[in-house]
C-alpha cells in the first residue's frame, strides 16, 4: 500500500492505461509541453511522444469533436479540458453528439472516450472559473458522469472510464488534487471500479449524509466530528452521478431515518434536488425529518476571499444542517448540539 | 493548376490592396483534363442520379401520406453532386454527412454492393429498401428506426452518420481522419455539409485542426445558395466559400455541382491529394436545390423567375440530353431505366410499409454500449422504486 496524492493517482493511472492499450491517447489543452495546467500529465509527452500526447488549439468544440470522431473509429481518447468552465464551449459536441451517437444510429457506433476536467471554487478564480456544472452532463442519458473523491477511487474509476465503451465525463475538483490516500495495490493492479455504484464509505445509524467529490470528503470529516459527540452518521459517496445509484441512497435512509445532501454546486434544480426527490420516492415512510440540502450560495462566485468562503459549502455549514436535522428527529435535544442521550425512535409506521 | 486550386495567395494579395487578378471561381479544372468516361460509366452515373430523383420524389409523397414523420430534407437537384462525390471515394473511405443525406446513403459504396443498389434476395434488403425503411421508422432501417431522415448510418458502406446540428459533423470527421492517421491507414474521410456551415465555429476549428495535424479529410461544402431561406450572400462575408480554405493554408476548389463528371474529377483530386499527402482539402460544389429546404417548405422566398431558371438547370434533364446527343442513351433506353428505377423505389416503399416497427421492449437497448447497474429503465407510467 502506498500513500499517494489524488494528482499522482490520476497521472500514474493514465500512464498505466497508455502502456496497456495502444489505442489510448491523450489530447487537450497544455497537456504536452506544459505538462498539464495542474500537472496531471507531467512527463507523459516525454515518455509517449506527440502522437499519443497531443496538444490542441484552444478550441474546445473542435478538439472534443475530434476526439468523438476518433473514438467512433475505435481509438480511446482521454481528453483534458483545462477547467469544466471551458467545457461549455464543447457542450454541443458532448450533449448532441457524444451522448447521442450510440442511440441515434441504433447501436452501430459507440464513443469510447473520457473527458477529464477539473472544477470547483475556493481558489479565488472568480465567476467564470469556479463553477461546478456537472449537472448539465448528469442530465443527459448516454453520458456517464463520475466524480471520485479519493486517490483510490480516482484510479479505479479512471481505469473503468477508459475501458468503458461510452463517453464518460470524469470530474475532478481542484481542492482534491493535493489530498492523499492509499491505493489498494500498485497502480497497474488497481481493479477498475464498477461504474454506476455509490459507496457507503462510513456506516452509521443516526443520519445519512450524501455527498460526492469534495463534499464526500467533507461529509466524512463531519461524521468524524459527530462521532466524537456520540452521533453515528452514515456517509454515502455517490461517485457516479449518471448512472445514479438510487438504491444505495434509499437503503441507507431507510436504515437511518433522516438525511442531508451536500453538493458543491447551486441548490436550485441541482443534484441535491434529485437526491432529495429520490429519497422522497423511495424512503418517505421511513423519514423522521425533512431532507435538508447544503449547497453553494446562489450567486456567481465572487473573487474576494471573504465572499467566496461564505458562498461555498463547508464542514461547518454541513454540520449545522446535520444538527438541525438531528434536532428535528429528536435524536439530539434542542439547545444542546452535543451529547444528549438519544430518545427512542418511533418508526412512522 | 496551382493557381486555380489555391485561392489563398490571390485573396491575401487582394486584401493588401495589390492588383492581383481574381482567381477563377467557376468549374475550375483539376489536375488534368477530365478523363473521358466510357458509356457504361456515364449510364451508371445517370442511373444512380435517377434513382436518387425517384427515391426523393417517392419520399416526398410518403411524407404527405404521413408515412414519414419529422423532418425530410431532399437531395432534389443535387444528384450530380452526390453521385460525383461518391464516385471519387473508395468503398473503404469514410463519409460524414448532414441531415440532407438520402442520396449519399443510396450512393455511398454503390459499386461495392452486389447488384448495385438492388437486393438479390428477400433476406438481403437493398440499400434503397433499408434507407426507405429508416424514413418510415422501421426496425429494418439503416439505423433500426432510431435515426430517421436526418440520422442515417451504414457501417458496411462506411457512412458514419447524418447529423442534424449544422456543423456538428465537421469536428467528428476531423477526428475520424485523426484515427486513420493514428493507425497509419490510407483511408480518406469525406465530410459533407451545407453552405450555412461555413459560418459556424466548428467549421473553422476543424479546418484549423485538420491543417495543423495533417489529416486526410476532404471537407465538401454543398453550396445550394440558401441556408433554409437565407442567401449565402446575406450570411457569408466571403460568399465564395471555397476561399475560406485560404485562412488555413488548405487547398480549395469550387466546382459546378450540376455536372457529375466535373464533381467526380474535382473530388478525385481532393481525395487523392488527401490520401497521398495526408492533407485536408476544401471543395465547394455549387448545386442549387430544386425545391424548398424540406418537404414542407414551399420556398416562397424564391421568385417565380428563379424557380423557372432552376427547372431549366435540372442536372438530371441536362445529363439525359447530353447522353442522348452523344448517342449513348436513347429516349427508349431512358424510359427503360426509369421503369427499372421506379420499380426499385416501389419495392423500397413496399418493404418499408411491410417492415415492423421497433419493439417497445428494445427502448433501452441503445443508451449505453457498456450497460451499467442503476441505469433508470423506466417508462413514463413506471414507478422509480417498486411498490
Amino acid at each position: 500500500m502506498a500513500t499517494v496524492t489524488y494528482r499522482q493517482a490520476l497521472r500514474d493511472t493514465l500512464r498505466a492505461e497508455m502502456l496497456r492499450d495502444e489505442n489510448v491517447f491523450l489530447l487537450g489543452e497544455e497537456i504536452g509541453l506544459f505538462e498539464g495546467s495542474y500537472k496531471i500529465t507531467e512527463g507523459l509527452l516525454k515518455e509517449f511522444g506527440p502522437r499519443r500526447v497531443r496538444d490542441t488549439p484552444i478550441a474546445e468544440e473542435g478538439f472534443v469533436g475530434a476526439a468523438i470522431g476518433a473514438a467512433m473509429l475505435g481509438l480511446r481518447p482521454v481528453v483534458e479540458i483545462m477547467t469544466i468552465n471551458f467545457s461549455l464551449l464543447a457542450l454541443d459536441q458532448i450533449v448532441n453528439h457524444a451522448a447521442k451517437i450510440y442511440g441515434m444510429f441504433g447501436g452501430q457506433a459507440s464513443v469510447p472516450m473520457v473527458i477529464r476536467t477539473p472544477g470547483g471554487g475556493g481558489q479565488q478564480l472568480g465567476a467564470t472559473h469556479s463553477q461546478n456544472v456537472e449537472l448539465f452532463y448528469s442530465f443527459i442519458p448516454g453520458l456517464k458522469v463520475l466524480a471520485p473523491s479519493t486517490p483510490a477511487e480516482a484510479s479505479a474509476m479512471l481505469k473503468a472510464a477508459i475501458r468503458d465503451d461510452d463517453p464518460v465525463l470524469f470530474l475532478e475538483n481542484l481542492a482534491l488534487y493535493n489530498t492523499r490516500g492509499e491505493l489498494p495495490a500498485a497502480v497497474e493492479d488497481v481493479e477498475p471500479a464498477e461504474i454506476g455504484r455509490a459507496a457507503v464509505t462510513r456506516p452509521g445509524t443516526d443520519i445519512t449524509i450524501i455527498g460526492y467529490s469534495r463534499m464526500a470528503r467533507v461529509a466524512s470529516e463531519v461524521a468524524e466530528t459527530l462521532a466524537a459527540e456520540g452521533v453515528s452518521a452514515e456517509v454515502v459517496d455517490l461517485r457516479s452521478l449518471r448512472p445514479l445509484d438510487r438504491q444505495t441512497v434509499v437503503d441507507s435512509v431507510r436504515r437511518t431515518g433522516c438525511a442531508v445532501v451536500a453538493e458543491d454546486d447551486w441548490l436550485t434544480y441541482g443534484i441535491g434536488a434529485e437526491i432529495a426527490a429520490t429519497i422522497q420516492e423511495g424512503a418517505f415512510d421511513w423519514l423522521d425529518a425533512p431532507v435538508r440540502r447544503v449547497a453553494m450560495a446562489e450567486v456567481p462566485l465572487p473573487y474576494a476571499k471573504s465572499l467566496e468562503t461564505a458562498a461555498l459549502p463547508s464542514a461547518e455549514s454541513l454540520l449545522t444542517a446535520v444538527r438541525a436535522t438531528l434536532r428535528a428527529t429528536g435524536r439530539i435535544t434542542p439547545g444542546t448540539d452535543a451529547t444528549s442521550p438519544r430518545p427512542a425512535l418511533e418508526p412512522v409506521r | 493548376m496551382a493557381d486555380t486550386v489555391q485561392a489563398a495567395p490571390a485573396r491575401s494579395r487582394r486584401a493588401r490592396g495589390a492588383q492581383a487578378p481574381e482567381p477563377k471561381t467557376d468549374a475550375a479544372a483539376p489536375d488534368a483534363a477530365p478523363p473521358a468516361a466510357d458509356a457504361g460509366t456515364l449510364v451508371g452515373y445517370y442511373r444512380q442520379m435517377l434513382l436518387i430523383r425517384r427515391f426523393e420524389e417517392r419520399a416526398a409523397r410518403a411524407y404527405t401520406e404521413a408515412k414519414i414523420g419529422g423532418y425530410c430534407h431532399l437531395n432534389l437537384g443535387e444528384e450530380a453532386t452526390v453521385v460525383g462525390l461518391m464516385a471519387a471515394l473508395r468503398p473503404t473511405d469514410y463519409l460524414f454527412t448532414n441531415y440532407r443525406e438520402h442520396g449519399y446513403a443510396l450512393a455511398k459504396g454503390f459499386n461495392a454492393v452486389a447488384g448495385g443498389s438492388g437486393g438479390s434476395s428477400p433476406h438481403q434488403p437493398s440499400r434503397a429498401e433499408r434507407v426507405m425503411a429508416e424514413l418510415y421508422g422501421r426496425s429494418t432501417g439503416v439505423s433500426k428506426g432510431w435515426g430517421g431522415s436526418m440520422h442515417l448510418f451504414d457501417a458496411e458502406a462506411r457512412l458514419l452518420g447524418g447529423y442534424g446540428i449544422v456543423g456538428g459533423q465537421v469536428p467528428l470527421a476531423a477526428g475520424a481522419a485523426l484515427a486513420v492517421s493514428y493507425k497509419g491507414g490510407d483511408e480518406v474521410v469525406m465530410c459533407q455539409m451545407g453552405d450555412g456551415t461555413t459560418a459556424i465555429g466548428a467549421f473553422h476549428e476543424s479546418l484549423n485542426i485538420a491543417a495543423l495535424w495533417n489529416l486526410p479529410v476532404v471537407f465538401v461544402v454543398i453550396n445550394n445558395g440558401l441556408g433554409m431561406g437565407t442567401t449565402v450572400e446575406s450570411s457569408a462575408a466571403e460568399p465564395e466559400l471555397y476561399r475560406r480554405g485560404a485562412a488555413y493554408r488548405t487547398e480549395s476548389l469550387r466546382v459546378d455541382g450540376t455536372d457529375v463528371l466535373a464533381v467526380r474529377d474535382a473530388a478525385r483530386t481532393a481525395v487523392e491529394r488527401a490520401r497521398a499527402e495526408s492533407k485536408p482539402y476544401l471543395l465547394e460544389t455549387v448545386s442549387p436545390r430544386l425545391k424548398g429546404h424540406s418537404v414542407v417548405d414551399p420556398a416562397r422566398y424564391r421568385s417565380k423567375e428563379e424557380k423557372e431558371a432552376l427547372k431549366a438547370a435540372d442536372p438530371l434533364a441536362r445529363m439525359a440530353l447530353e447522353l442522348e446527343e452523344a448517342g449513348i442513351l436513347s429516349a427508349d433506353d431512358r424510359d427503360r431505366l426509369d421503369a427499372e428505377v421506379t420499380a426499385e423505389v416501389d419495392a423500397a416503399a413496399a418493404f418499408a410499409d411491410e417492415s415492423p416497427a421497433p419493439e417497445v421492449s428494445t427502448l433501452f437497448d441503445y443508451t449505453y454500449a457498456t450497460p451499467v447497474p442503476g441505469e433508470l429503465r423506466r417508462l413514463p407510467a413506471d414507478p422509480v422504486f417498486g411498490s
